[in-house]
């Protein structure tokens, strides 16, 4: 194992290999960056990155070699290179969130994930294009350019996480933060070929998420495989103080799932996950007709119309009978009340996203515009210069929905509505489901520019923003490719039980083999 | 319930989102557009839900009254727009009167 | 006010909670810095920043809620109020809506003619955050933004309708503010902007039940000023209606310059706050148990220590009331009268000496050099006679100026009054002798003469004989 194939190692061997002495973070931090160059990821190519600096992180990659030397612990990321979207808070590299009205801002402190990458000893790399303040589907409305989808560079990576996604989908990073409103990990994941988690909301701190829809927002994981996705969630999972919705419930080795056991009942640090834990996964067994057994996965009818794309439909049911032959059993659901949730999540969203983009009012930060009449319309001037038309958009709509005569219609009637799509998942849980699988988007990538109706555009999110709506954890795996583009598989599980998530994530991805990319 | 025209100026105006005149129009029509498919919810019965304020058990999380040095580089003059003295400085508000009028 | 129209007045009042730090981050609350020093990733409200409760805060607000007689609500929910003014960083303030921390308490202002209750509810209590300040004249044509204040704790309370004059608001006014000292949940000063203002005020026909149109009035800097404003509301709103004229909704403001009120320039209709539940924030839970404990915990308010000063020390309802004004005040008088057992002396002693000391010192009671112990001593100095009354007022002078105790004072300065039988029989002996013409004619039966007498005999023992005793041994010489 060398630097020469960074491109196919997975963290955990980097990890490994770094701790061992192995390969120098110098080394890997040079093919990340060698990689970018290969593969054109700045802005006069496929526009992944947005801001990086590879002599700042040559450096970091010394100081980790350092603490390498002096034995102290490294962590589980040890050198390993991660990019970052564009809308999380770092220290060093601006954070723009793909907008105008924050260009050149760096923000003084850093998110409490990015902080516990770096004490794992990641080096981040980049920060990622994405769809302006993550309102999107395609990373087309980001106010610096869209990015390309390394698969086919006339396509939409898929939004608003779509840097990320492209990141590691160009081999640039093993793993990538992204972050989910709607569906913005998943469905880059998906349209790039890669693995996409969102984790339950409040497993992973919002402290330095730029805030979007805040009862709906999390940090999510884009890997390579889904190993890379566990390892970085196993990193920056967690309660943190600062964040009064994250959740104090113990965070398990995610790494656990793949050696294909149930769900650890407590957190006790016992040898083997100790050993699993801080060094490659020692090779699971090859899939057999047992690994999942007993194993209920769902499959919910809504999530498979008749106008699903057939070759969509069929890569689906491949996975379905894959999961069947490992010993799972497939059952017929329903969640009735899904159809549902794009009115109600572009009802709450944009609600939410209105008052959390008042901020940007160029007071104290970022930009401001001042047409020299006095305060109201430097306001106007800013926010109209700095937003662009789909954040203008969502604003406009989310400030109608909750101004004096609309909010009961509107925005109450929209979280009632939201609890009782909860409660479809809820019920289908208790009666002895243990994970519901369907297709992660209703179509591959698109081409870029192909959507310009809005409401078109938020048909994209169909399948993913119901997990969003309840708090569900989700998981996109690659399961095929249509017309030689990646169609990802979706993976939801009840709150906080990501391990089963990754359970049969680490199955599917072991029994699909090379099939999951062709 | 489409947007009127009027709506779309009220509601920019409260947005502090100058639009512009030549957008009006096409944006009143994409938010009736979309709030349209909005409509549905409308017949969806509600009535057994009882809103649980807040997202997972557990009241809001209280901390010590101690205080803390906060963990933030460089200064505020890194990255604000106007300052003068220590004082973030604005455009002076034109129907100002009193600081009696900030707040309800 | 005149006979025709019934004034109503509902009163909100803000009130900054005494934590050390903000509400929702760990930045200090003290006055006073440099601009923005107290700042902190969260009150500045840069992207990406989230809001934590201060346990403190919730404290105080639930003590404030019991001692004003409210119900805590176990779950209470912060809302967000949107609307955009560059001291507000978030571009909305997290305040709480449709579930309040406490609804449903009162207050009690004073006594009707016929000895009841006037009774003043309170519609309810919640918790809140302050905005920062804007200063509008220190640079031209510019305003200066200081954010230390963003997001110190306050609690907002609000008044039913109940109030029907100007005295009234004062006197709910002076209570309020009394009964939150001795909470010791805020600082409540007008003048440092702990505590503020705003009125709502409609007028009415007498008879009628209906509400009138009501307007706001702000921006009043005192208690008098509110009284004042209101007065001149009421007096506007009077003549429009009797003109034919009818009350327009909208908000003035106390300009103090001119006496009077005048309207507000900002736009009436940009005040659509689209509340909605705080999503960063879980709901606020308190149970019962808690609840019970805060309420067991309320320091004694200004109505029971008033009555228990009365029984325990004898003295009058308007004694006792002059007293408890403050806790600061009230504590001083305890000390003293615990300690010198004597009620009504400790009264004398602490609205007149030690209130003259404080007044020409400027000063804190609590803070008052001569300590309640010390003057309790200097107390029983004089009830077993070892000083004079009038001596007892120069060795207060002198513990005030040293700080030395009464005791020791007494004693260097020689003003310890002599009791001694044989001194005192002899300077009598002695004045009679210097005296004959006052004392032949004293002895003889010229009562009167006995002052003159008793006044030599002081002057020869240059005032520390004990003038009662003297008084008794010429009484006896006189026969």
């Amino acid at each position: 194992m060398t630097v020469d194939n960074y491109t196919s190692l997975s963290a955990a061997q980097i990890s490994a290999s770094v701790r061992a002495g192995e390969m120098s973070p110098s080394a890997l931090v040079n093919a990340s960056f060698d990689r970018a160059d290969d593969i054109g990821a700045g802005r006069d190519g496929l526009n992944i990155f947005l801001y990086s600096d590879r002599d700042a992180c040559c450096q970091e990659a010394e100081l980790v070699r350092g603490r390498l030397e002096k034995a102290t612990d490294v962590g589980v990321l040890a050198g390993v290179p991660i990019a970052i979207k564009d809308n999380i808070a770092s220290l060093g590299l601006p954070t723009t969130c793909g907008s105008k009205i924050l260009k050149g801002y760096v923000s003084p402190f850093e998110s409490t994930a990015v902080t516990r990458l770096r004490a794992n000893g990641a080096i981040i790399v980049a920060k990622t294009n994405m769809d302006e303040f993550a309102m999107g589907s395609s990373t087309e409305n980001s106010a610096y350019g869209p990015t390309r989808n390394p698969h086919d560079v006339r396509l939409v990576p898929g939004g608003s996480s779509g840097g990320s996604a492209a990141a590691v989908a160009a081999g640039i990073t093993p793993i990538a933060l992204g972050s989910e409103t709607g569906g913005s990990v998943r469905q880059p994941a998906a349209f790039c070929g890669v693995v996409g988690v969102k984790p339950t909301y409040g497993r992973v701190s919002r402290y330095g998420l730029v805030a979007f829809a805040s009862s709906l927002d999390q940090i999510g994981v884009v890997g390579r495989t889904v190993d890379d996705a566990a390892i970085g969630l196993e990193a920056i999972a967690g309660f943190d103080k600062m964040d009064s919705t994250s959740s104090d419930a113990d965070v398990p080795l995610y790494r656990l799932a793949a050696v294909g056991k149930p769900a650890p009942a407590a957190r006790e640090p016992d040898t083997e996950a100790m050993r699993i834990g801080r060094s490659p996964v020692p090779l699971p067994p090859p899939p057999s007709q047992t690994t999942l057994k007993g194993v209920v996965i769902g499959k919910p009818k809504e999530y498979f119309p008749e106008s699903l794309d057939p070759n969509i439909r069929d890569l689906c049911d491949r996975a379905l009978d894959k999961l069947q032959w490992m010993g799972a059993t497939v059952r017929d659901i329903s969640l009735p009340r899904s159809p549902l949730a794009i009115p109600v999540y572009y009802i709450i969203a944009p609600a939410e996203a209105s008052s959390n983009l008042a901020r940007f009012d160029g007071v104290r930060y970022g930009l401001r515009v001042d047409p020299g009449k006095g305060l109201r319309p430097m306001y106007d001037a800013t926010r109209s210069e700095g937003f662009g038309a789909e954040v203008t958009r969502r604003v406009l709509l989310g400030t109608y929905v909750l101004s004096a005569g609309y909010y009961d219609a509107y925005y109450k009637k929209a979280q009632a509505v939201r609890t009782l799509i909860a409660d479809d998942f809820r019920s289908v849980f208790a009666g002895g489901v243990h994970a519901i699988f369907t297709p992660t988007t209703p179509t591959p990538a698109f081409p870029v520019g192909a959507i310009s109706d809005p409401y078109e555009m938020y048909l994209n999110d169909i399948f993913t923003v119901t997990a969003n709506l309840a708090g569900v954890p989700a998981m996109s795996v690659p399961i095929g490719r249509v017309r030689r583009l990646p169609v990802g598989g979706q993976i939801i599980t009840p709150h906080f039980d990501e391990y089963s998530m990754f359970r049969v994530g680490y199955a599917l991805e072991a029994a699909l083999g090379a099939d999951a990319h062709r | 319930m489409p947007v009127t025209r009027e709506d779309l100026l009220h509601i920019a105006d409260l947005a502090r989102v100058g639009v512009d005149e030549t957008r009006v129009d096409e944006l009143t029509r994409e938010l009736s557009s979309i709030l349209g498919h909005m409509e549905e919810l409308a017949q969806v019965d509600t009535s057994t839900v009882a809103l649980a304020a807040g997202v997972g058990a557990g009241g809001t999380p209280l901390r010590p009254d101690d205080r803390v040095a906060p963990l933030m580089e460089g200064t505020l003059e890194s990255f604000a727009p106007s300052m003068r003295d220590g004082f973030f400085i604005v455009p002076r508000l034109a129907t100002h009167e009193d600081p009696a009028e900030s707040g309800a | 006010m005149n006979d025709r129209y019934e004034m109503v007045v509902g009163l909100e009042v803000h009130v900054q909670l005494k934590t050390r730090t903000k509400a929702f981050c760990g930045c200090s609350t003290d006055f006073g810095a440099p601009p923005n020093v107290n700042t902190c990733p969260v009150c500045l409200a840069l992207p990406g920043a989230l809001p934590v409760l201060n346990e403190k805060a919730v404290e105080l607000a639930a003590r404030a809620a019991l001692g004003l007689g409210c119900k805590i609500n176990p779950i209470s929910v912060f809302a967000r109020k949107n609307y955009f003014y560059p001291d507000l960083p978030k571009g909305y303030q997290i305040s709480q809506f449709d579930q309040p921390l406490a609804t449903g308490g009162h207050i009690v202002i004073g006594k009707t003619e016929d000895g009841k209750d006037v009774q003043i509810g309170i519609t309810r209590l919640h918790m809140e955050e302050d905005a920062g300040k804007s200063i509008h004249d220190r640079f031209p044509g510019a305003t200066a933004i200081d954010l230390n204040r963003a997001g110190v704790p306050l609690i907002e309370i609000v008044s039913e309708p109940d109030l029907r004059s100007a005295t009234d608001a004062g006197a709910y006014l002076r209570t309020l503010k009394q009964i939150l000292q001795y909470l010791d949940v805020s600082d409540v000063s007008m003048e440092e902007g702990s505590l503020r203002v705003d009125a709502n005020i409609s007028i009415r026909p007498f008879g009628q039940t209906e509400l009138g149109t009501k307007t706001e009035v702000k921006n009043m800097n005192s208690f008098s000023a509110v009284e004042r404003a209101l007065d001149a509301e009421y007096e506007r709103q009077s003549k429009l209606l009797e003109s034919g004229g009818s009350v327009q909704q909208q908000t003035l403001l106390w300009d103090a310059a001119r006496e009077a009120v005048r309207p507000s320039r900002s736009k009436e209709g940009s005040h659509d706050y689209r509340y909605f539940p705080e999503p960063d924030l879980r709901p606020l839970l308190l149970d019962q148990k808690w609840i019970d404990d805060a309420q067991g915990n309320l320091p004694e308010l200004p109505e029971a220590r008033k009555k228990r000063f009365v029984e325990d020390y004898a003295i009058s309802v308007a004694e006792s009331e002059q007293l408890t004004a403050t806790p600061s005040l009230a504590n001083y008088y305890e000390g003293v009268a615990r300690a010198s057992k004597d009620g009504k002396a400790a009264y004398n002693w602490v609205m007149g000496e030690v209130l003259a000391a404080l007044r020409s010192n400027d000063g804190d009671i609590s803070l008052f050099p001569v300590r309640p112990a010390d003057l309790a001593q200097l107390l029983n100095l004089v009830r077993d006679g070892t000083v004079s009354h009038t001596a007892a007022k120069r060795v207060f002078a002198m513990m005030v100026a040293t700080g030395k105790p009464a005791a020791q004072i007494a004693a260097d300065e020689g003003l310890s009054q002599v009791g001694d039988e044989s001194a005192l029989t002899s300077w009598v002996d002695e004045v009679l002798e210097e005296h004959p013409e006052e004392a032949k004619r004293y002895l003889s039966g010229e009562k009167k003469l006995q002052g003159v007498l008793v006044g030599f005999v002081m002057k020869k023992s240059k005032g520390r004989a004990d003038p009662k005793r003297v008084n008794q041994l010429l009484s006896a010489r006189g026969g």
